[in-house]
């Protein structure tokens, strides 16, 4: 944990040095290491294949997520269908489709947000210190012991109503916490160090230091927190769609396709499942490669000994 | 050391006493039990409807905060209100909380024994075929969400059960016993028939998270002194490796054990809903449907309870396995 990182070193020793070139030598050191990664790369491209898949996927088929075919009602996967169709006639490809359009968006969203926010508090508590430490230590405790999948249940009657995009928020309210304890962690022990001690004697405001000096040394796990916070708001926003919870028809996403499926797994219908599933499972697989890959190349120190 | 763990304790009580106050606030905005009884059709009758709302305590009449001191004075009283159906949450609660322990705790043994000695195996064979292999399924595994898994195993059942023929299925997947089942072992096995699909979908994503976990702690360990010195002394690799390295890699996995498990108690909503067991799970999404604010907020209580029981076990637990720890 105290190992000095490559950018700790750098930023400590060139404190003149302009920002963006050492920011694109480390990007540039990281990308090539990342490269070497087999499956971190199988991740990366598979992503790349499935978010065009998902975007370009309504230009395949002529149904729309929401046309009913009468005449086809409970078909198998066939040519104008490719995933089939349910019992009232729903194209389950348009609805995959459509759904991985709104899983993507509500996982980067909500990744964006949740690691975003964690940053924030976590620097920010360590940094200032005092009451700020204080509060937003026991706020990051409260929300660890609120059950957060039974709090969004709880508070789904109030997106229910409304616009797909307020999942977005609520989601990211309940998964900031442990990155956000990670980040005050190595805050502690960045804020003590000479860099950044010269910084504040010269009178840099403390945002400036934090945005300066503090981010570019907790990047890493940033960036790494990033990527599987996609995955995990992904798996969230399915879980809640799953039980009912989530979104809801007119609207469809990976989470309700998979749950009208479900029901069929255990009849001739199964390809209902099989479908949506695997695309999910392949999303969630991509991105858990991109951030151990990612993992490895930010840290020289990981050689797969880290849990998961 | 007293003091310490007092005010942990105290602090502990607060933050389940904010958090289940902010779970009922929050089912108490959010949901609408008078709705619930305006669509029923036929409509039940103004005085019936409001009856029975102030029987839950639940009448919108009634401004939140009284509601919530009421509920909080019943609470302190072991009182935790009326159901949506309104019988006793108290008696709900002590029915389905054994129900979700009988589908948790085979599961939880389960994968903390099959996860520890699953890593603590890859850790020996590092890099061998067989470790690659593992590895790769718990990757599968760990991109397979429980709701994704339970449905593919029902399906898995159906082929199964198809392919084996006969009168009476042969994997079960609904519910937890067979009501026609008779006798001791009968009962026996038609328990543990229904159990085993539930316990897979409960366990793989459990047993691939402590390997990895077992695996990264074992070849630490594999690697240091004192097993070298256990070798050095005479003992055979096997019983070097069982007696001084698995044991001391366990200590952190078995913090992580602790807490899973017992989330996994207050995480089953998915297992209990697809295979059809009347747990806790089941019974905190029929509640959120039926407005059901009472139910909801016992849940919420005994999860975060939970939660802080799985703080303070885990670091017993660290302090009973390792020695250098004294409390």
């Amino acid at each position: 944990m105290t190992a000095p990182t490559p950018a700790g070193t750098a930023v400590e020793t060139v404190e003149l040095q302009s920002a963006p070139r050492e920011g694109s030598g480390r990007a540039a050191l990281v990308w090539r290491r990342f490269r070497r990664n087999k499956m971190a790369m199988v991740g990366l491209v598979g992503l790349v294949l499935l978010f065009a898949f998902a975007f370009l996927g309504p230009l395949l088929t002529h149904w729309s997520p929401a046309d009913i075919d009468l005449i086809n009602t409970q078909s198998g996967p066939t040519g104008d269908h490719f995933f089939g169709t349910d019992d009232v006639g729903h194209d389950m490809f348009a609805q995959t489709v459509n759904g991985m359009q709104k899983s993507l968006i509500i996982g980067l969203l909500v990744a964006l947000l949740s690691t975003g926010s964690a940053g924030l508090l976590g620097t920010a508590a360590a940094y200032f210190g005092g009451w700020w430490e204080k509060v937003i230590v026991w706020l990051t405790d409260l929300f660890l012991v609120v059950p957060s999948l039974l709090m969004l249940i709880i508070l789904s009657p109030y997106f229910q109503g409304a616009n797909w995009l307020v999942l977005v928020p609520m989601i990211a309210l309940f998964s900031w916490m442990i990155t956000s304890r990670v980040v005050r962690g190595m805050t502690l022990t960045i804020r003590e160090r000479e860099f950044v001690r010269a910084a504040r004697y010269m009178g840099v405001p403390a945002w400036t230091i934090i945005r300066r000096h503090i981010i570019p040394n907790i990047s890493s796990i940033l960036i790494v927190d990033f990527t599987l916070n996609v995955g995990a708001a992904i798996v969230t926003e399915s879980f809640l769609s799953f039980l009912g919870f989530g979104i809801r028809s007119p609207n469809v996403s990976l989470g309700t396709v998979i749950n009208d499926g479900a029901q069929f797994a255990s009849t001739d219908q199964w390809y209902l499942f099989v479908f949506p599933a695997s695309v999910l499972v392949l999303i969630i697989l991509c991105v858990n490669f991109i951030g151990d890959g990612l993992r490895d190349a930010l840290d020289p120190n990981s050689t797969g000994a880290s849990a998961r | 050391m007293g003091a310490f763990i007092v005010r942990r304790l105290l602090n502990y009580v607060v933050l389940v006493f904010v958090a289940t106050s902010l779970a009922y606030l929050g089912a108490s905005t959010a949901f609408h039990p008078k709705d619930m009884y305006l669509q029923k059709n036929p409509p039940t009758k103004p005085v019936v409807m409001y009856q029975e709302l102030n029987e839950r305590n639940e009448n919108p009449e009634k401004p939140v905060f009284e509601r919530y001191a009421h509920w909080v004075d019943g609470v302190a009283h072991g009182d935790f209100g009326k159901t949506w159906q309104l019988d006793s949450v108290n008696k709900h609660f002590s029915i389905s909380v054994w129900v979700t322990v009988r589908l948790v705790s085979v599961a939880a043994v389960l994968s903390a024994i099959l996860g520890i000695l699953i890593g603590s195996f890859q850790a020996v064979r590092q890099y061998k075929f067989s470790d690659h292999a593992i590895t790769f399924g718990s990757y599968i595994v760990f991109a397979m969400p429980v709701f994704v898994l339970a449905p593919l195993l029902k399906l898995i059942a159906v082929q199964v059960n198809k392919a084996v023929g006969g009168d009476t299925p042969f994997l079960q997947y609904q519910g937890e016993i067979d009501p026609n089942a008779t006798g001791f072992f009968g009962q026996l096995f038609s328990r543990a028939d229904h159990l085993l699909l539930p316990t897979i979908s409960l366990t793989l994503g459990l047993i691939a998270f402590y390997s990895r976990y077992q695996r990264g702690q074992m070849l630490d360990v594999l690697g240091s002194d004192f097993l070298r010195t256990a070798r050095a002394k005479g003992l055979t690799k096997g019983r070097a490796i069982l007696k001084h390295g698995v044991r001391t890699a366990v200590i952190p996995v078995m913090t992580l054990v602790t807490y899973s498990t017992i989330l996994t108690f207050a995480g089953a909503i998915i297992t209990e809903r697809v295979f059809g067991w009347n747990g806790l799970g089941s019974w905190f999404t029929d509640a959120t449907n039926h407005s059901d604010v009472n139910s909801v907020a016992v849940i919420t209580l005994f999860s975060a309870v939970l939660v802080l029981i799985a703080g303070m076990l885990s670091d017993v637990i660290t302090a009973l396995l390792d020695p250098r720890v004294r409390l």
